[in-house]
């Protein structure tokens, strides 16, 4: 991936000139971990499977099926597949799969890459090892139990017999693939669980590494778009005349927006799912860019008028006070009769923002269609999804769909979601030549698609002795699935919207609770944002435990490990916390200390915030944090990536919102959606639980808990309530 | 169009670009310099910094008419010949970088502040990277880092 043209150019016809035999093994299909072998010769080696190539010179390929964004799976998915092969991670070379079906699932998202492929990567890189060792065995006559690899070679034990897997590969590769290689124990570990240097790091400190953003290819036009004003807008005219006349400007074209996702979209949806776009292309970016300005379009709106964030909060109040579509699977006994028979009844209601993505890299593609071909350079989440959207879009075949995986400059959702690729495609498609489209700051902010505003409706009930009855939480607002997948989830309840808040995730034992959700349609383009629903559920859910500790007069951290005495590791996450931050010892005047625990997406994250009063307003004096997330493969990341959710929850704590007035966004960049900068940051100190569990997720988890612990230390110190996201750390009042 | 001789990286370049044209769009794809990256095209997330004269500027706002040919430009690329710069070594050390897009900026503005202020502060620090945004929030590590790297600096010296 530290693409340099030129080097793997000579580096292909180095290896074709002497290629004679190679071995690669693989998964049979789509959602399977069946392993198959396809040995087939390649310029870089033998694939015995599509992950792992060795050549007769023992330099060993692996292919990671997991776009990098930042969260390390660059490194992490490799990893898993070298632990087992046994070869240091420095001693391979590492590219990433190009969306094609013998990879399998290839979607960086939901904090699933290292979940999911526990297992299958490990087995990958087992199966050849033993196939490699039966290879050696069988050249010195002896038995399989006398033979071990290490460090890419076969020895024999007691002796100095030595054979390189460049040596065995091309035998090996005729062997029959073991359906269940025996995989290491915990203990046999010698590189998961260390903090090994990521091998993407020195590029992206010398300006190599390549992004989206970087990608040249041989004849490649620019595009910039005019999208609509309103988002869903069409176009009722357009001038181009202006825009031409700018040197450099090839084509001022009427393109299209399309807002599906999936490969099998109705075709009714299809059509309605689409806004039209006006594509400048020119032979720099520059001259897009000052064509864009130039081109005079007359929209339609198509009643966007309407759309306001502010009118969908009045919504989604009003709807609040409906019951609800319950989850039946988050069901517990009977609220209803909990709250009759309750001492106390309390009730409130929590709103979180419409929030934008805004990766540093905004999003981009490099698409050129041929005929009944397409390849795509450009960073994104999903290859394989992209495969097939691609294919469905322009009725090619999805063979002939080819997807190179750039590093991605951020993407927190936002880059598996193609609309800019389809974008690109149809644009190339028209001007008959590579395109590379960049949308703009100002597009990336203000065309969406968003985090969802929701509200948490919230209600608790308490007997005498200050012990929960019943605990209500509804959900108010939009759908991804109905945005995305056109899936009506009007009187359902959806069932993404309720992660972070389900029993697995939240197990304390109430004796009565319900979950409810209730559509609002927000009219605007909605989608996953790092942590999804967990990012908006979780406020009111934390927020509203602490809110019932204090209405029982009890200290919030043993409220939580009495309801979650059943739940061993959610109490060792919160025994942890209490311990790195001092919870248990009385604090100076002046200073609050407030927490949070949330398990999503397979993991156990907690916070531990301590303010300070600052004026009108507060300082976060200090973080600490606690993550469960199973067998930490790479702990120093595992502590990067709790910071990096620190960092990026507290945006969405403290900065600003999405907001949309008759239609139109109203923020446009770094100055009106502001993200914290380095003297906003507060120290952050984060524990890492020791764990032979199976891997959870590490890019998400640790952003839920960020926004109700810092309000839950607000209150402990101020005696505020904030209920409403986002708020000004610095006027609490 | 115009001819404009730029000095980047030690090396001369001539350019025939519009005089508008931003530095950060002639360092990238008149001369091939791909570190430097597009983040926001109005000077607020600092993805296109590069050092004028060993100052840290924003390149997406820089037009190319507004620099002479005597000005010394260094983007990333242009830091060190071989990943060898103590900030980049400090970058590596303490494994800063994430999705790394912003990383070039970082670094550049980091090394832009140890030439001035070889044992910075927290404040300073805060004050010298304020102009450039990580969304990955990397910021406790580049901080650390830069730390390394002064003590590293001044124990080379002394």
């Amino acid at each position: 991936m530290k693409t340099k043209n030129e080097t793997s150019r000579r580096d292909f016809i180095k290896l074709s000139a002497q290629a004679t035999a190679f071995l690669a093994i693989g998964f049979s299909g789509k959602a399977s971990n069946e392993l198959v072998k396809l040995v087939n010769k390649t310029a870089l080696g033998v694939e015995i499977n599509p992950y792992i190539l060795i050549n007769e010179l023992g330099k060993v390929t692996l292919f990671n099926a997991r776009p990098d964004m930042g969260q390390g799976t660059f490194q992490a998915l490799p990893l898993l597949i070298a632990e087992e092969l046994e070869v240091r991670l420095d001693q391979v070379d590492i590219q990433m799969s190009d969306g094609s079906g013998k990879f399998g699932s290839q979607l960086s998202g939901g904090s699933s890459s290292v979940k999911t492929r526990w297992i299958p990567m490990r087995t990958a890189g087992a199966a050849v090892k033993e196939m490699l060792i039966q290879t050696a065995a069988k050249r010195w006559n002896a038995a399989v139990t006398e033979c071990y690899a290490k460090e890419g070679a076969v020895y024999k034990k007691g002796s100095s017999m030595k054979l390189g897997y460049g040596e065995l590969v091309e035998e090996a590769a005729k062997l029959p693939v073991p359906t269940q290689p025996r995989l290491k124990s915990h203990a046999e570990f010698t590189q998961i669980g260390k903090s090994i240097p990521r091998p993407d790091v020195p590029s992206k400190v010398d300006g190599t590494a390549v992004f989206g953003m970087d990608v040249q290819v041989p004849g490649m036009l620019y595009a910039s778009l005019v999208h609509s004003p309103t988002i869903y807008g069409k176009v009722k005219s357009f001038s181009a005349e202006k825009s031409m006349a700018v040197k450099g400007v090839r084509f001022v074209i009427k393109t299209e927006r399309n807002f599906y996702h999936g490969p099998f979209p109705t075709d009714a949806f299809k059509a309605k799912a689409k806004s039209d776009a006006v594509a400048v292309v020119a032979e720099s970016y520059w001259a897009a860019v000052k064509g864009k300005k130039l081109v005079e379009v007359n929209w339609s709106s198509e009643g966007a008028e309407s759309t306001s964030t502010d009118e969908f909060f009045l919504r989604a109040n009003e709807a609040a006070k409906k019951e609800g579509a319950e989850y039946k699977d988050a069901k517990v006994g009977e609220v209803g009769k909990a709250f009759a028979i309750s001492d106390k009844v309390i009730q409130a209601q929590y709103q979180t923002p419409f929030l934008s993505h805004a990766a540093m890299e905004p999003v981009n593609a490099t698409v050129f269609v041929q005929d009944d071909q397409v390849e795509v350079w450009a960073p994104v989440q999903g290859p394989d999804a992209l495969v097939e959207e691609l294919a469905n879009y322009l009725g090619i075949k999805k063979e002939r769909v080819k997807i190179n995986v750039t590093f991605l400059g951020g993407a927190f959702g936002r880059k598996a979601y193609y609309d800019f690729v389809l974008e690109a495609a149809h644009i190339s498609k028209q001007v008959n030549a590579p395109v590379k489209l960049i949308w703009t700051r100002e597009e990336d902010m203000q065309q969406g698609p968003y985090r969802p505003g929701m509200i948490s409706a919230m209600k608790g009930g308490l007997d005498e002795h200050g012990n929960v009855l019943g605990f209500e939480h509804k959900l108010v607002g939009g759908s991804i699935m109905t945005s995305v997948f056109k899936f009506d989830m009007t009187g359902k309840s959806d069932p993404w919207a309720g992660e972070g808040i389900n029993l697995e995730d939240s197990p304390y034992a109430f004796p009565a609770r319900r979950n409810s959700f209730e559509y609002v349609a927000p009219n605007l383009p909605m989608l996953w944002w790092r942590s999804v629903y967990a990012s908006t559920n979780l406020f009111g859910h934390e927020s509203f435990v602490d809110e019932l500790a204090h209405a029982a007069k009890k200290d919030p951290l043993d409220v939580r490990l009495s309801l979650l005495e059943k739940s061993p590791r959610f109490v060792a996450v919160l025994e942890k916390l209490a311990q790195i931050s001092n919870y248990r010892t009385k604090r100076a005047k002046g200073l609050g200390i407030g927490i949070a625990i949330a398990r999503s997406f397979s993991s156990i994250a907690a916070h531990a915030f301590e303010v300070e009063k600052n004026g009108k307003g507060v300082r976060i004096k200090e973080v600490f944090s606690v993550i469960d997330c199973g067998t930490p493969v790479n702990p120093a990341n595992i502590i990067a990536q709790v910071q990096s959710n620190i960092v990026f929850g507290l945006t969405a704590t403290i900065k600003n919102e999405i907001r949309v007035v008759k239609g139109q966004v109203q923020n446009s960049n770094f100055h009106d959606y502001a993200v914290l900068r380095q003297g906003e940051i507060p120290k952050m100190t984060v524990h890492v639980m020791e764990s032979t569990e199976v891997p959870g997720g590490v890019g998400e988890p640790g952003l839920p808990p960020v926004a109700p612990a810092l309000c839950n230390a607000i209150y402990n110190l101020t005696g505020k309530r904030i209920r409403t996201l986002p708020f000004d750390i610095e006027q609490i009042g | 169009m115009a001819v404009y001789n730029l000095q980047v990286n030690t090396k001369k370049h001539r350019v025939d670009v519009d005089s508008d044209t931003p530095l950060l769009w002639v360092i990238r794809d008149e001369i091939g310099y791909k570190g430097t990256k597009f983040g926001c095209g109005m000077g607020l997330c600092g993805a296109c910094t590069v050092l004028l004269n060993g100052q840290p500027i924003r390149s997406c706002s820089t037009p190319v008419s507004t620099l002479k040919a005597t000005d010394k430009i260094v983007t990333i690329e242009g830091l060190s010949a071989d990943v060898t710069h103590p900030v980049q070594q400090a970058w590596i050390e303490a494994q800063v970088p994430q999705c790394g897009y912003c990383q070039s900026g970082q670094v550049l503005a980091a090394s832009a502040l140890l030439a001035s202020n070889p044992n910075p502060s927290d404040a300073d620090i805060d004050m010298a990277l304020a102009g450039n945004i990580c969304r990955c929030g990397t910021y406790q590590k580049m901080r650390e880092a830069i730390h390394s790297a002064a003590k590293h600096l001044s124990t080379k010296k002394a």
